[in-house]
């Protein structure tokens, strides 16, 4: 049922597994990666440990205000927050705050499948009427689109890789259900990270 | 400025000293009269990134990405905004990072606003519940003293610590009613 509700655009409903792997797959200077609770945590996962990646259990809608503080303080390393929209919809007042500021380095993820998927599928808010670029530009973050398919997705990512952000990019996804999940190893997680970007010694 | 807040209290002062001590370089807030004249000295720091938050809840997300990034970061936020925390203060404590949150307290002595008694009676209880250690203040002359204390616990001792500035310190004469 992902999906049913007449969409606000014409994006292509893509994968969540496979875009995370595309955008792994572009990161070659160590750049942050904040994964947000559940489905967008297990398939930055599943794509592929990396010590630059934090994967975030619990404190659902905190990815983004994550990677937001991670971005402050590491202006020389792109950073990118990947949220589901249920996540993204609990803390939409952060794109406000985010945008103010406006950090060069930061890139928000979300991936939209219109459902809170791991607790049954129940639809969210963009499942009928909201729609999260209108609500990013809104809030003030400019440049903000829709992925329309898989090589359009690579494209926003070349950019935010080449030029200044604050960049917001929406991806349909589908319901397809991760094929494994982050080790819940909160300490070794953030230590993990803090080494990978050379805070902690190795 | 809310022009009935008494801003010629210098006790805040204080605070921002400890804040360069300690090298904090991200402040977070949702605004407080009370935080009103650190706020503005956070703001006129170069060093110190001020971000004005939509909720108390992002600012929790902020201080972990501080550091996780390698700097460090503090909350300020009135005694409401701490409910408003709780579920996002398991980050905190699971991953164990430091935190430190200065608490404008409402909700107690001489409070004229009903709507602030129910959160303010329990707001040091709250985070006691959440793991963070507190520290209350109700003379301007310990503000040096116990701040310089709790920035050295949370980021030396890495601990999450609450710093409460009670309703008496603020001056509950000066809010507007």
């Amino acid at each position: 049922m992902a999906n049913d509700a007449p969409f606000k655009h014409n994006s292509k409903m893509m994968n969540r597994l496979d875009l995370t792997t595309r955008l792994v797959g572009k990161l070659k200077n160590d750049e942050a990666v904040i994964g947000g609770i559940g489905n967008s945590n297990f398939d930055l996962w599943n794509a592929g440990p990396r010590a630059q990646n934090f994967y975030m259990l619990g404190s659902m809608g905190l990815a983004a205000p994550i990677a937001f503080g991670v971005a402050l303080a590491q202006p020389q390393r792109r950073v990118f927050a990947l949220e589901g929209d249920g996540s993204l919809l609990m803390q939409l007042g952060c794109l406000a705050t985010i945008a103010n500021v406006a950090p060069k380095n930061l890139t928000i993820i979300v991936w939209d499948n219109a459902m809170y998927q791991i607790t049954g599928s129940q639809k969210t808010a963009s499942a009928g009427k909201a729609d999260f670029v209108e609500i990013a530009r809104g809030a003030g973050l400019a440049q903000s689109a829709w992925a329309n398919d898989e090589a359009d997705f690579e494209r926003l990512i070349d950019a935010t890789l080449a030029g200044d952000g604050p960049w917001f990019i929406a991806a349909r996804i589908d319901g397809s259900t991760p094929k494994g999940q982050t080790p819940r190893e909160p300490v070794a997680i953030k230590d993990n990270f803090m080494r990978g970007i050379a805070i902690k010694p190795a | 400025m809310d022009p009935t807040v008494d801003n010629a209290a210098t006790w805040p002062d204080a605070i921002y000293v400890h804040f360069r001590r300690a090298r904090i370089r991200q402040v977070g807030y949702v605004p407080d009269a009370g935080h009103s004249r650190l706020i503005q000295r956070c703001i006129d720091d170069p060093d110190i990134a001020d971000v004005v938050l939509t909720t108390e809840e992002e600012g929790v997300g902020l201080v972990a990405g501080a550091t996780l990034g390698g700097q460090r970061a503090a909350l300020l936020m009135q005694s409401s905004g701490v409910g408003n925390c709780i579920n996002m203060f398991s980050l905190i404590k699971n991953c164990g990072f430091p935190c430190l949150v200065l608490v404008t307290m409402r909700g107690e002595f001489g409070e004229f606003n009903p709507a602030q008694v129910p959160m303010g009676s329990i707001t040091e209880e709250s985070f006691r519940l959440c793991g963070f250690l507190t520290y209350r203040i109700e003379n301007p002359d310990d503000v040096d003293e116990v701040v310089g204390a709790a920035c050295d616990m949370a980021f030396d001792g890495n601990v999450p610590i609450a710093v409460l500035l009670s309703q008496r310190l603020i001056g509950r004469k000066v809010w507007s009613k």
